[in-house]
């Protein structure tokens, strides 16, 4: 009973998507470009992935862009697995509602806002600015999202499957690490995936939060563009899509897959038994 | 020491447990209450189960069994009383310390490992060598017959087989107690008959203290040498299978466990070894072969199974026999039994059950006919709530 495409629903699909995903694909085609002039073509060539790796300011910038986003999501992940659970398992107590929804604030918060005022705090404790606060306030901000992912996996958690590991004589602390945490491994995973491109793509937190020395590779793109943007620039930034783009499929895709593989056994098993 | 007890002995022990007063309880509730806000899931419990003991516990939904076994369990704590477990207050004890294993109502099994590491979990906390690990595991999982299963994983198998998962993984190690909720609900006719003989004779050759929550009162009657019987949190009589179903202490009871007809009268007559209760709705005087402890002019019921009934078309010789009139409204051929519905001259209706000796071929009593009615004063019960 599926209906069919009318033109109307192409026409709006196609438009939809072109406005969502042109300049993307310009971005890229461009960044193949052989002419040095950014938005005329003058055939396909890689020389400026080249151009690229050779460029030491735009590398350098990309190595500190990804040791902050591994170790900012390792923590976010921590925090926010932890902040996930306590919500869950925390029976109801006085302003319960108020503590889970500051959890969701960072989410809707301006960005700026969570910048200019996590700067006032680096110099108010006057921490130097550099790779140290960039990641602290990337695990800030990534954490509430790795929480709100693990909260929602942890709703459907059946908490008997714990009871029945103490039952059996398995201390609290290694029923965790045996029984819990492989089971919402999937959500701790994309949580996981989630912070760490966030933390990839991230311009403004990292602008109130770097110091000099530690221009992270959002910062760089922006500023070189201001000077004219370069094919170069072009490279990475398709680079900077791929990677990102990896991360939110392999992140959904871990989530699903778990419970396709699921339906489909339970399916099997039924048919079997009868 | 729980192993040393001889097998086949066994049963005959645990019979006299609770009324030898210099026994110790294995378990002893003292005055246990659980309350959830306002609402009260077990209300004021006390209860001595002894060791080696196969204890039932029976109820409808919602009466609060498996607020109980948890609780025994340790995953709730009780609002008020005690809970001795061999001498012992439980109050402080965590779930993974007590010498005690559940068998959870919705199986809790681990989704992430297969059957035979779900069953072994529990003796690898407990850092039993892996060889015999092994060779344990083996042999409940061929006594639950899951050997084709050992490597599936949980979603990949059927409600039944699951539910014997779980069986098997809080029977492997042996502990000193074994607490199953609904354990064998989920299994077909056959297989539950099979292992209900299984759980007897692990109980038999381990002496472990089972407390079974069931629904399936023919399985409490089988397997239990006690049985509770639960209403709204809380119990309205402990004792043998038999004594449940032959002397039971309420219609509450009575009608619990088995067909029963129940007539309401009022004491006329009451002796030291007989009372007679005047009955409108049995339309007679009724006689019972037991004194009772109520005034004349009570009033009390009066609990009758249908096998204890008899049907004639003759009034009988002995004055001192039940008797009443009425006629067959209904009969039910059941193969090894026919029910009869018979509607007496009082307008009650009155179910008797009859062995079907002979091959029915053409019925001597048949619809319409005029009966009597009849029992013997020892046959039926006195109930006085
Ligand atoms: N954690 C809880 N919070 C609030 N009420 C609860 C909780 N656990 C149980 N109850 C209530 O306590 C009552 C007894 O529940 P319990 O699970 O012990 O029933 P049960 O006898 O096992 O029933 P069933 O035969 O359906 O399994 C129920 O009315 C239930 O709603
Ligand atoms: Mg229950």
């Amino acid at each position: 009973m599926r209906k069919g495409l009318s033109p109307f629903n192409i026409v709006s699909l196609v438009m939809g998507f072109s406005f969502l995903y042109l300049p993307i694909l310009l971005l890229v085609l461009f960044s193949f470009n052989e002419s040095k002039l950014v938005t005329v073509w003058g055939g396909f060539s890689t020389k400026w992935y080249g151009e690229m790796i050779r460029n030491e300011g735009l590398m350098d910038a990309a190595w500190m862009t990804l040791k902050i986003a591994v170790v900012s999501s390792t923590f976010a992940t921590i925090l926010g697995t932890i902040a996930g659970l306590v919500m869950v398992r925390f029976g109801s107590f006085r302003g319960r509602l108020l503590f889970s929804g500051m959890i969701y604030a960072p989410l809707v918060m301006p960005e700026v806002i969570t910048g200019l005022s996590l700067l006032l705090m680096f110099v108010a404790i006057s921490l130097d600015r550099g790779f140290l606060t960039i990641t602290i306030a990337h695990i800030t901000f990534s954490m509430c999202y790795v929480a709100v992912v693990v909260q929602s996996r942890m709703v459907t958690f059946d908490q008997s499957i714990e009871e029945a590991a103490l039952d059996l004589g398995c201390p609290p602390m290694r029923t965790f690490f045996t029984v819990t945490l492989p089971i919402i491994m999937p959500a701790v995973v994309s949580g996981w995936l989630l912070s760490f491109t966030l933390s990839l793509d991230d311009l403004v937190i990292a602008s109130f939060t770097s110091g000099p020395g530690s221009t992270t590779l959002p910062m760089k793109i922006y500023s070189s563009v201001r000077l004219g943007v370069t094919p170069e620039i072009n490279a990475i930034s398709t680079i900077l899509v791929g990677l990102v783009t990896v991360g939110v499929l392999v992140a959904s895709y871990v989530s699903r897959r778990q419970t396709l593989i699921r339906q489909r056994d339970e399916r099997l098993a039924a048919a079997e038994a009868t | 020491m729980m192993t040393a007890i001889p097998s086949g002995n066994n049963r005959q022990t645990t019979v006299e447990a609770w009324k030898d007063p210099s026994q110790e309880p294995y378990i002893r509730l003292e005055n246990v209450t659980k309350k959830f806000g306002d609402f009260t899931a077990v209300d004021n419990i006390s209860l001595d189960i002894f060791k080696s003991e196969f204890f039932s516990l029976l109820g409808p939904s919602g009466c609060g069994k498996t607020t109980l076994l948890r609780m025994l369990a340790g995953f709730e704590q009780p609002t008020s009383g005690r809970i001795l477990l061999d001498g012992e207050d439980m109050s402080k004890v965590p779930p993974y310390l007590r010498p005690v294993n559940m068998m959870f109502q919705s199986y809790a099994l681990f989704p992430h490992m297969n059957v035979e590491k779900n069953i072994a979990f529990g003796l690898k906390q407990d850092g039993v060598p892996s060889p015999e690990i092994k060779t344990r595991v083996d042999e409940v999982i061929s006594m639950v017959q899951l050997e084709q299963f050992a490597k599936r994983k949980p979603h990949q198998l059927s409600g039944g087989q699951r539910q014997r998962v779980a069986l098997a993984r809080s029977l492997v190690k042996k502990p000193k107690m074994l607490l199953l909720d609904e354990p064998l609900g989920a299994l077909d006719k056959k297989l539950r008959t099979r292992t209900q003989f299984e759980l007897m004779n692990i109980q038999e050759e381990t002496g472990i203290t089972f407390v079974i929550v069931t629904h399936d009162q023919e399985e409490a009657m089988t397997v239990s040498s006690r049985i509770a019987v639960m209403d709204h949190g809380r119990i309205i009589q402990t004792a043998t299978p038999t004594e449940i179903y032959e002397v039971p202490n309420s219609r509450y009871v009575a009608n619990f466990l088995g067909e029963v007809n129940i007539f309401e009268g009022r004491v006329a007559e009451n002796a030291r070894d007989h009372v007679l209760i005047q009955s409108q709705e049995a339309g007679c005087t009724i006689r019972a072969d037991h004194g009772i402890d109520a005034a004349d002019g009570a009033t009390v019921w009066v609990a009758v199974r249908p096998e204890k009934m008899y049907i004639n078309l003759e009034a009988p010789d002995d004055p001192n026999t039940n008797c009443m009139t009425g006629q067959v409204w209904d009969i039910g051929y059941l193969g090894n039994l026919s029910i009869y519905h018979i509607k007496l001259d009082s307008g009650t209706m009155v179910t008797m059950a009859r062995t079907n000796k002979e091959r029915v071929v053409e019925r001597k009593i048949t619809w319409d006919d005029r009966v009597y009615v009849t029992w013997a004063p020892d046959a039926g019960v006195v109930l006085l709530s």
